[in-house]
């Protein structure tokens, strides 16, 4: 250790596995300018070259190649290179760059299909076995779903259940692999198997993990020594820290498909080993900058097998790397380090990309310096979002990361069992129906009395909602709780999980969906005049809305309060059901793209929306009814409470065409940290920034070829324009664009 | 009576009208039918849309005080904020009292008391043409309105942001960006001069309205174009 660690301070972390110790004895926070930063070296383009050859290949196909004759895990591949001579970060999912790996253990079902969607086969021997001796996790859900989920599930109530592939957003705390080296890892997991006792159901199983842990570090290293690396020890120099931690990354790939497969908070720990080897001479500032540029080109080839229905939910491709850069290490001093700089230059270095997720956590009192960089490169690359540190420090403390899109939780310390999102419009529409969906006439949730008024009133409304809502609750918490049962059985994630403490915290993250246009529709019924149209079986698939009534997204206390207290409700709901494994509820507001489909899946609301249309992604305002501009909409989801209600997140999409940013560079960059920094000094915790034109969108959709890498931001997450649907990107360009008057 | 501000609309993310980030208001009314015009529909100063006292609407501004900052603030426009004086100045005042950075964004074509000027920090000053003749012909209105209210700004001290719409085939060169250095030469405390291009999409607009569109068919001024008349301005 002697020499891995030389010139290293503080003691804590070398005692125990204590990664935020290290960093804040020994990091070195930077706040000068851009100026420092160089270009894409000769390698890295060289590479780099090669893998867009290769993506444009794939975007033609939608799958350049798949293993069939291996399952997922950590060390089912040989190794595989790009171009192995320019590479300086070594490791791929598979023995080939974008050759992707069949993960049979969430589900069969859907892996056969995505499959089948490409014309491949899995190998019939390893099918046969595969089916016939191992059952899935998809098997134990269905074994154990009451008819109220199933119902729930298929009326599209409750969607997007990870209850068929990896339910990810799983964070390991991929840096303990550089600082530590495996066998100080498996030690510490031993002693604590040891000292596990077998007195209870639970004690077993936690015992049983842990001795999974071990063996998924042990392959791990293994899976390295085939690329001739012993991690078996610390890292010494910072290569072999980026490589290092790489490898802890990419085993969790190989093992997980899940749906966010996220990396971390990694920029600012990888800059200490840096820092050290420029300080002794061992490194060059273009030697760092091709680190990371060559380590974020890794981390851009990651691919899951997805069926063509789930890219179309989630509008191309995404495998949210998500890498969460700067922060404040407490009330003066922020963790932005040169690194931070470096991890954002790769979107000029490689060109913009959506992946990896960078995702700026966000303080008013970050280094003037770097927000201006930031501002500057979203200005130039819309591909960073942005979260508010001052709202999630508190609770998070300083070494939290995070998962997807909006998800905070301690590195290492905290997990979260992922629970997609339940949708509040259609929940309102059957509080109307007593429980009948307004699409498919058929009985959803059972007990319910029906709307006969002729014209709505709140109250009564609102009483019959909120009786809703306490029966759609249950079944959410019964249905996550079963998913996550199953999923602990049959697709455990043995390496990540051996990144983490082995007493974890968990977190159950729910969802909602909806949410401005049950707002608004309470509003409607509120301020204005709201007539439900019934059929002939007296159901209501439509209403007729007379008069104005206030909207969410004018900062209008009169609705922004309906929505707070819609959010607080139904959290209070869900709180009364208690969570598998003891888990503490989170709830987020968070659609990513699937907004779209929640709408084709939900009749006429309230609020004038048609039968169909789409919702507004996240907690964003409905399209075209925030008139009073960008900041009263931003000021309208600020006041959706963060702190012990939303703590999953509340994701928010910004779009503004460049001229309506200011006059020149210097305006458009001052003027955006302005904005930033007022949205989240209200405690606002997420904002998408895109700087686009509606005219260059509108012209991308019919000429994609002219814009190969316009990536903008959707909702938490970036993605390439291109790769979207067509009725996403009509809905993207009729999203409120904030053109100047 | 207290009196009340006759209001169009408001933009809370003003980053284009003044410096910084800035809550504009747009006031109901216009003494001018500039042919360019992209708000047409506050032209009708009878027409009531949004009435407040100066009080609700700086209570309305301060929520937007976190993203001031040290330079931002609010921009009276419209419309043209002197048919309303009276409204503006109150407003004004409470902002000062609040700390707020005021900009009057006006065509100079209207009365402006000492006491407005007194709580106005900025004047975004458009001036539409400087040929009387064509000034009328553009605005249908006269020109000397415009040159008293420059006039008072001048005697007053008030800082001046000079702006021209550049359109294509009308204003778009040389002699006439010459002509605007020239006048603008003749004045002290400028502060900056913005050449806007005029953009063609407030056209449906009109259509809506049942307005004649007098530019009907004049394509957008050429934003590169326009950028590089700027260097006349040196």
């Amino acid at each position: 250790m002697s020499e891995a660690w030389s010139g290293f301070k503080g003691n804590k972390w070398k005692k125990e596995i204590d990664v935020s110790d290290f960093i804040l004895s020994n990091y070195k926070e930077y706040k000068g300018t851009d100026a420092f930063l160089v270009g894409a070296s000769e390698k890295t383009k060289k590479v780099w070259q090669k893998c867009e050859q290769l993506l444009v290949k794939e975007r033609k196909t939608g799958l350049l190649d798949v293993e069939t004759k291996a399952v997922s895990g950590i060390n089912n591949f040989a190794p595989g290179y790009i171009d192995q001579p320019n590479e300086v970060i070594f490791g791929l999912q598979t023995d080939k760059p974008l050759k992707r790996i069949v993960n049979l253990y969430g589900g069969t079902r859907t892996a056969k299909k995505a499959l089948d969607a490409y014309g491949k086969h899995l190998d019939p021997t390893l099918e046969k076995h595969f089916l016939e001796f191992r059952k899935t996790h998809n098997d134990g859900v269905f074994d154990a779903y009451t008819p109220e989920i199933r119902r729930a599930r298929s009326a599209g109530l409750l969607t997007g259940l990870p209850d068929a592939y990896g339910r990810g957003r799983i964070i390991g705390d991929y840096r303990r692999v550089a600082l530590y080296g495996i066998d100080r890892l498996i030690e510490q997991k031993q002693s604590d198997w040891l000292k596990m006792d077998v007195s209870s159901e639970e004690n077993i199983r936690h015992r049983e993990e842990v001795a999974e842990q071990i063996k998924a570090l042990e392959e791990v290293k293994k899976m390295a020594a085939g690329y001739g690396f012993d991690i078996s020890l610390p890292a010494t120099n910072a290569r072999e820290a980026f490589q290092w931690l790489y490898f802890g990354y990419l085993a969790s790939v190989k093992e997980n498909n899940g749906a966010a497969m996220s990396l971390g908070r990694t920029s600012t720990f990888l800059d200490i080993f840096i820092e050290r080897d420029l300080k002794n001479g061992a490194l060059t500032e273009e030697e760092a900058q091709e680190l990371v540029d060559q380590f974020v080109i890794k981390l851009r080839l990651v691919r899951h097998l997805r069926t063509p229905d789930y890219d179309e939910i989630f509008a191309g491709d995404p495998t949210w790397v998500t890498e969460s850069i700067g922060g404040m290490a407490d009330e003066k001093k922020s963790l932005v380090t040169k690194n931070s700089f470096r991890f954002l230059h790769t979107l000029s270095n490689l060109n913009p990309s959506p992946e990896p997720n960078l995702t700026v956590l966000w303080s008013e009192k970050l280094p003037a310096n770097f927000k201006k960089f930031c501002a500057k490169v979203s200005i130039e690359t819309d591909a960073i979002q942005y979260e508010g540190d001052d709202v999630m420090r508190p609770i998070y403390g300083n070494d939290y990361a995070i998962a997807c899109c909006v998800s905070a939780m301690k590195v290492g310390k905290q997990m979260q069992f992922f629970g997609a999102r339940c949708n509040l419009a259609k929940s309102l529409l059957y509080s109307l129906n007593g429980g009948v969906d307004e699409l498919s006439g058929k009985l959803v949730v059972e007990g319910l009395s029906k709307n006969t008024e002729k014209v709505l009133t709140f109250e009564k409304v609102w009483q019959n909602y909120k009786k809703t809502l306490e029966k759609v609750a249950k079944t959410y918490v019964d249905a996550m709780n079963v998913i996550h049962y199953m999923h602990d059985k049959y697709a455990y994630e043995r390496e990540q999980m051996a990144l983490h403490d082995t007493d974890v915290e968990r977190l159950m993250a729910f969802g909602v969906a909806g949410f401005s246009v049950a707002t608004d529709s309470l509003s409607a019924i509120k301020y204005a005049k709201v007539e439900p149209v019934r059929n002939a079986d007296g159901l209501i698939v439509d209403f007729k809305t007379t008069g104005d009534f206030p909207k969410f997204g004018n900062d209008d206390d009169r609705v922004d309060k309906l929505g707070v207290d819609l959010v607080k409700f139904f959290f209070s709901c869900l709180k009364k059901h208690k969570c598998y494994r003891g888990a503490k509820h989170t709830l987020s507001l968070l659609t990513i793209t699937s907004n779209v489909m929640y709408g084709k899946k939900t009749g006429a609301t309230p609020d004038g929306r048609h039968q169909g249309e789409p919702f507004a992604p996240g907690a964003n305002p409905m399209h075209e009814r925030d008139l009073t501009g960008a900041l009263a909409s931003l000021n309208s989801v600020a006041k959706i409470p963060y702190k012990n209600c939303c703590q999953d997140g509340i994701s928010n999409t910004f779009s503004i065409v460049p001229d309506a940013l200011g006059h020149s560079e210097k305006e458009r960059i001052e003027n955006l940290v302005s904005i930033l920094d007022g949205y989240f000094m209200q405690n606002a915790q997420h904002l998408n920034v895109n700087v686009l034109n509606r005219e260059l969108l509108i012209d991308a959709m019919n000429n994609p070829w002219k814009y190969p890498n316009l990536t903008i931001r959707v909702s938490g997450y970036a993605v390439n324009f291109n790769r979207l649907s067509r009725a996403h990107q009509e809905e993207v360009i009729a999203r409120t664009f904030h053109e100047r008057r | 009576m207290m009196i009340k501000g006759n209001i169009n609309s408001f933009e809370s993310m003003g980053l284009v009208d003044g410096p910084g980030v800035r809550f504009v208001v747009f006031l109901q009314g216009c003494p001018l039918r500039c042919a360019y015009c992209h708000n047409p529909e506050m032209w009708n100063a009878g027409e009531e849309k949004i009435t407040l006292t100066p009080r609700e609407l700086v209570d309305k501004i301060k929520r937007y005080r976190i993203y001031f900052k040290n330079h931002g603030g609010v921009t009276m426009s419209g419309g043209e904020p002197l048919m309303q004086e009276k409204f503006v100045t109150e407003v004004f005042r409470l902002c000062k009292k609040e700390g707020i950075h005021t900009c009057l964004d006006t065509s100079g074509y209207g009365e402006a008391s000492d006491e407005l000027l007194k709580y106005t920090d900025l004047v975004l000053l458009d001036v539409k043409e400087l040929d009387p003749e064509k000034y009328e012909g553009l605005v249908a209105q006269k020109i000397d309105k415009f040159y008293k209210f420059v006039e008072k700004c001048q005697k007053k001290r008030k800082k001046l942001w000079i702006r021209q719409v550049i359109l294509p085939n009308y204003n778009d060169n040389k002699e006439s960006v010459l002509k605007l250095k020239a006048f603008v030469d003749t004045l002290k405390y400028v502060e900056k001069v913005e050449l806007l291009p005029y953009h063609n999409m407030a056209e449906k607009k009109y259509a809506s309205l049942g307005i004649k569109y007098r530019l009907a068919g004049l394509p957008s001024m050429d934003e590169k174009k326009c950028k590089s008349l700027e260097k006349y301005l040196r």
